[in-house]
């Protein structure tokens, strides 16, 4: 059985709605309107053991709620759930003892306390023998490099220095599941590599599953195999990235760099689109119309062509697209 | 993280003190101007009054603030990923926040007023009026700790906590004998109080000490304490695990 079963998963949430003007604010403290919302709509997936998996959607998808309903913090309204062959809410104490979760806008550190403090509650908390607790402490603190603060208060540590800080504690316990709610959220690009190469490390060494939320379409290009696209809490996608890429658009860009002044101007079937930027010319076209070679041939016989690029349309492009397709 | 607030403690035990006579100096010109006998002796409120400013800590005045902001925040969703029982967690946290600061501040503020003069000073229990206080103090903690976490428990529905924060505390000053010493309340509430629980937090522990009870009637307010204690932990269980299935964590 698979490791995450999720079917038919449905959950809404009142939000009490407030008009404007005095005395509708009265009458709001006697009658309260409230407009009901679709957080998720009969979501179903399943995720198998050690896969790292993509969990994407613009925001208000209904991303976050999955999380917490997976984590076992939140109750679903209706559909059937099971991880580690236990029921999340029902069974919340033991079935936590093998998840970690890092939620990208919150902190689970103890704020004014030295980092290391947290690490040792948490060894009380999912009681780690001793023995497992060093071995694992020494080579998070290592692969991680955050020895130089163990000793710093909390507080005290810029964002990048906390977030893997975060991940650290998140696997202090070695949970089979790791859920990852926008973890490299803010940081920057040295930090977003670490964390990814961090990432990808123990999904290949300790075969931990992985689901990972996140708008870096970078970190989804790099680390996932599987995309799941959620919109309007309803699952619209759920396969590979290449897969997806296909279904949008088969679109490559061309970009090439030709003798300064020249224009650039070339009628031929399977070209969409042609623009400028820089003195660089971008053409967008279809290789099932016309192939990368031919393109390529056709062009250096007429210009001049001093470098040249082949391209997909990054993955932000492709997902917009998406979205927009979706109307979500 | 509690000796970090020093001057936090030594403020908190001036504080105390200076009520302490003031509240004394208040009941000094009521004892001085009747003439018809009362329940208890003025040294007896002074002796109430003193150990009252002493256990200040020990009273429900607020809910875990910590608790209460994690709430607010969203951070609980933090807490349920811990393998922890969520009511317990708060209970012992709460007894902690009780005990600690209760013990620092409470042990300087007694035997200062050991020394002062007599007619200000509070009053040495005999042996058996002792034995008799110390399980109503141990229970007293508890009986606060119950209550500090319901508090919490109400803010998980209001989300902000002030409205609790506030009504609560009101309850608690007057019933529990904060304000004034119980035994000189008007006897039909006296008789009310008897079966609540806010005179176990504070009136029933001094009564033992200063002997206005005498250790035969131990079992039975023992009993009421323990009675409350157990009722507000079920009571607590019940509304936290009835609002976990329907929870909503503030913020995506």
């Amino acid at each position: 059985m698979s490791q995450i079963l999720v079917r038919d998963i449905t959950k809404t949430f009142k939000i009490s709605k407030r008009r404007e003007g005095l005395l509708n604010a009265l009458l709001g403290v006697f009658r309260r309107e409230y407009s009901i919302i679709k957080a998720l709509d009969n979501i179903s997936f399943e995720i198998e053991e050690g896969e790292l998996v993509g969990y994407i959607g613009p925001n208000g998808a209904g991303k976050s709620t999955t999380i917490k309903i997976l984590s076992g913090i939140l109750v679903p309204d209706s559909g059937y759930c099971k991880v580690l062959e236990r029921i999340p809410w029902e069974d919340r104490i033991n079935h936590v003892r093998n998840i970690g979760v890092v939620f990208g806008q919150r902190t689970q550190l103890w704020w004014d306390l030295p980092v290391i403090e947290s690490f040792e509650l948490l060894k009380d908390i999912y009681k780690i023998r001793e023995k497992e607790y060093k071995k694992t402490f020494e080579e998070l603190v290592e692969v991680l490099n955050i020895k130089d603060f163990l000793d710093v208060p909390v507080r005290q540590l810029s964002l990048g220095q906390r977030m893997r800080c975060e991940l650290a504690v998140s696997l202090i316990h070695s949970p089979s599941i790791l859920f990852l709610d926008e973890p490299t959220i803010g940081l920057d690009a040295v930090s977003k590599l670490a964390i990814r190469e961090f990432i990808k490390r123990i999904n290949l060494e300790r075969g931990t599953t992985i689901v990972l939320t996140t708008h870096d379409m970078d970190d989804i290009e790099t680390l996932c195999s599987r995309i799941i696209v959620i919109g309007n809490g309803k699952i619209l996608y759920d396969g590979t990235i290449e897969g997806l890429r296909e279904k949008v658009s088969r679109d490559r860009i061309l970009i090439i760099d030709i003798e300064d002044g020249k224009d650039f101007n070339i009628w031929l079937d399977g070209i969409k689109n042609i623009s400028n930027e820089n003195s660089r010319w971008y053409v967008t076209f279809d290789p099932q119309k016309i192939s990368p070679s031919k393109l390529i041939f056709k062009i250096t016989n007429i210009y001049n062509v001093k470098d040249l690029f082949v391209e997909n349309p990054p993955i932000e492009e492709i997902i917009a697209k998406f979205y927009l397709e979706q109307k979500i | 993280m509690l000796l970090q607030y020093r001057v936090s403690a030594i403020a908190g035990i001036f504080t105390q003190f200076f009520f302490g006579f003031v509240r004394i100096m208040v009941f000094w010109s009521f004892y001085s101007n009747i003439n018809t006998a009362q329940p208890i002796s003025l040294s007896q409120t002074v002796t109430y009054i003193w150990i009252t400013q002493a256990l200040f800590r020990l009273l429900p005045w607020d809910g875990d603030s910590e608790v209460q902001e994690i709430i607010r925040t969203g951070n609980l969703a933090y807490e349920l990923v811990r393998p922890l029982d969520l009511y317990s967690l708060w209970l012992f946290r709460a007894l902690a926040q009780r005990l600690a600061p209760t013990f620092l501040r409470s042990i300087p503020l007694i035997l200062v007023a050991i020394l002062l003069p007599s007619g200000y000073s509070i009053g040495l229990p005999s042996l058996t009026a002792f034995i008799a206080f110390i399980p109503t103090l141990a229970l007293a903690f508890v009986l606060s700790a119950t209550i500090t976490v319901l508090m919490n428990i109400f803010t998980l529905w209001t989300i902000s906590g002030d409205g609790i924060n506030r009504t609560i505390p009101a309850l608690v000053l007057i019933f529990s004998g904060s304000l004034v010493p119980i035994p000189l309340l008007p006897d039909w509430m006296q008789i009310i109080l008897k079966y609540m629980p806010f005179p176990g937090l504070l009136d029933t522990p001094v009564r033992f000490y200063t002997e206005n009870l005498s250790i035969n009637e131990l079992p039975s307010y023992l009993a009421i304490q323990l009675f409350w204690i157990f009722i507000l932990i079920l009571l607590g269980r019940l509304l936290l695990r009835i609002k976990l299935r329907s929870i909503v964590v503030q913020g995506g």
